[in-house]
């Protein structure tokens, strides 16, 4: 099987729906000749031609605007902002428009466009290229939130946003864009979005979390199992609606709970992961919940020690799971 | 007798006779809606009154078979002539579940009818420009010949989405037409606290289409433009920025008391120059309409309006348990 990085799944995936589908189709800012600012979009532009990939106007609004429009018209745009950061320009679209598009007209309208961007830290990119900006759409039904961590994950699950009728917002590690490689299959697969995945089996604690994070898990999981210690590791790949019976499924099978996330932490993904927990798991709980997260600052500084002052680590997660695994 | 304007614009005679009568349908249904609001029956009301010349004049221009329209909440005209029907409105204004345009869900004034390409809006003002531009760009994608029709108040031509969508518009040379309903107010605000520019048609020249200031007072002047914009558009030659200027001659909604900010004897000047009074005036000097056929007309309008009444006020509501129905695909 092919082992390829991140972000040639991400294309991977866009060439073959727009080979499969003529009304797929790709909006963004650089998108076109230039193939995207982290090459997300390279090569599409010579094989498509630039009707089916479009340079747009610097204008986030337009961007989501004009695919929303498009998509209720039955096309099926992906449009690209170009840095999760810029998306807020587009809130208004994203969530008062095309969250609300099938629901405000009893199912007479639908809007299935699919909504990418480059998001996370610990690439330089200081306050505005950095954020995670998950948690501002996820209490908002009608949308689906896909945040993937390997590239097998990035293929089916791209695959599966840009054929669902509702929209997505596709967000991707910048950093797991070159960093992450993996075995993913030339042949056309989906995988189902609101679905979490087991990405290691384990007994003594549980780690639930997404995007980049999931890695350092593993990372960490790794060391922990030469001194004895199983850990269980649930990737919640669908941010939004989340997966409750695997939450629950994973939470209940060791007791001991630790959820990670890369955004800052007070009214993040994972505080809804926490509240499913606490809901649902009261007495297989052997431990309290735990979180590890980013500090309650507005973003990530750019200067290295701060930086890596924010951001979630192999080594943090490390000792945040011994800590779990001996309470 | 006066000069005939219409058929030189190749309407027919009863083509103009039919926009009298949808032009009137718009304003008694709306003037139905605000006894039935002042009644205690319906909870609200955002008025058409006085924009009705600008939205008939506007939909009788385009192909009501293939164009696509993203009308604002106050276009009962344009919906109207895009085969909403009285009915259609007054399910709305009561909420029942029959509404076409979402089950009672959503506030009246907020359209959406897809078997008739009325595209589904919200409340925030001028999301729907980008949306016609996507639209016109899909057809354009797929090698339709359709005109996508948006329109927006003045105070609405200050919002992001009116510049971002009508620049990608301008960039790409899609087959839009852009008309802002100039009635003079944003809620209390006063054009001249809205703009800096004379008018909303010189901020075409940004995105390089052509803008046009008409007079909404006259249905056939608002046609003429908006079907020059929709030849623009079949001959690909892009958008097109109308600005159709009238008067808002109710308060902005049932929730509204504008003598706050402006004077009756403002109004009642206004009122002077009402399409309704001056649309029929023309029709009667030119021998296309009298007293009789007048009270038909009108005695038709309302009996179709107390049919749609009377059903609508009947009708159930939706199930309370439809809450929760259609957040995503079933």
């Amino acid at each position: 099987m092919p082992v390829i990085s991140y972000i040639d799944a991400v294309t991977t995936a866009i060439r073959e729906e727009m080979e499969r589908d003529s009304r797929v189709f790709v909006l963004g800012e650089d998108v076109g000749k230039k193939g995207g600012v982290f090459k997300a979009t390279n090569g599409l532009y010579d094989q498509f031609g630039e009707e089916r990939v479009i340079d747009t106007p610097l204008a986030e609004s337009a961007i989501a605007g004009v695919g929303i429009g498009a998509a209720m018209y039955g096309m099926r745009p992906i449009a690209e902002m170009q840095f999760a950061d810029f998306i807020l320009p587009a809130v208004n679209q994203i969530i008062s428009e095309a969250a609300k598009i099938r629901y405000r007209s009893n199912n007479d309208w639908d809007c299935p466009i699919v909504i990418r961007a480059p998001y996370g830290g610990g690439v330089h990119g200081a306050l505005y290229h950095s954020q995670s900006v998950e948690a501002i759409f996820a209490n908002q039904p009608g949308l689906k939130i896909v945040m993937p961590s390997t590239p097998y994950d990035v293929k089916g699950l791209l695959k599966a946003a840009i054929r669902d009728n509702d929209p997505v917002l596709f967000f991707e590690h910048k950093r797991a864009y070159r960093l992450i490689k993996g075995e993913v299959p030339d042949d056309d697969y989906v995988l189902p979005i609101g679905k979490a995945d087991v990405k290691r089996q384990g007994e003594d604690i549980t780690v639930i979390t997404y995007g980049l994070c999931v890695h350092f898990a593993l990372q960490a999981a790794e060391k922990l199992a030469s001194d004895g210690i199983s850990v269980h590791v649930l990737d919640l790949r669908t941010v939004y609606p989340l997966d409750k019976e695997a939450i629950i499924e994973a939470a209940a099978k060791t007791g001991k709970v630790l959820l990670i996330t890369e955004d800052t932490k007070e009214g993040s993904i994972i505080s809804e992961v926490s509240a499913i927990i606490a809901e649902n798991c009261l007495f297989d709980l052997d431990a309290p919940i735990m979180r590890l997260a980013g500090p309650d600052t507005p973003a990530m500084p750019y200067a290295p020690t701060m930086e890596k002052y924010f951001m979630v680590n192999p080594d943090k997660v490390e000792k945040a799971m011994r800590e779990l695994a001996e309470y | 007798m006066i000069e005939n304007r219409h058929k030189e614009l190749g309407l027919s005679d009863e083509k103009v006779l039919e926009m009298y009568k949808v032009m009137l349908l718009s304003r008694r249904i709306d003037e139905r809606m605000w006894l039935l609001n002042r009644s205690g029956k319906i909870p609200f009301v955002v008025s058409c009154q006085g924009q009705e010349a600008a939205q008939v004049g506007a939909a009788f221009a385009l192909d009501r078979e293939n164009d696509y329209i993203l009308p604002y909440y106050r276009d009962v005209g344009v919906v109207l002539t895009f085969g909403m029907t009285a009915k259609d409105l007054m399910l709305s204004a009561f909420a029942k579940a029959e509404d076409p345009n979402s089950a009672g869900r959503q506030m009246p004034g907020h359209f959406g009818q897809k078997k008739n390409r009325i595209v589904t809006g919200s409340s925030p003002v001028t999301t729907q420009v980008p949306h016609a531009v996507g639209i016109a760009l899909a057809g354009k994608m797929e090698g339709k010949d359709f005109v996508t029709f948006t329109t927006f108040g003045e105070g609405s031509s200050n919002q992001g989405d009116f510049h971002e969508g009508a620049n990608f518009a301008g960039v790409h040379k899609l087959p839009v037409i852009f008309m802002c309903e100039n009635n003079k107010y944003a809620i209390s605000v006063p054009i001249e606290k809205q703009l800096a520019c004379e008018n909303v048609s010189d901020r075409a020249i940004g995105y390089g289409m052509p803008g046009v200031t008409v007079d909404g007072n006259d249905p056939l002047a608002v046609y003429r433009v908006v079907k020059e914009a929709a030849d623009r558009c079949h001959r690909g030659e892009g958008p097109t920025l109308v600005e159709a200027v009238s008067y808002r001659l109710t308060p902005h909604s049932s929730d509204d008391d504008d003598s706050s900010y402006r004077t009756s004897d403002e109004v009642a000047q206004a009122k002077t120059k009402d399409a309704i009074i001056t649309f029929g005036a023309y029709l009667k000097e030119i021998g296309l309409l009298n007293d009789e056929l007048e009270k038909q007309m009108n005695d038709d309008i309302m009996k179709t309006i107390n049919e749609a009444t009377d059903y609508a006020e009947h009708a159930p509501y939706a199930k309370a348990e439809s809450t929760l129905d259609y957040v995503y695909e079933k």
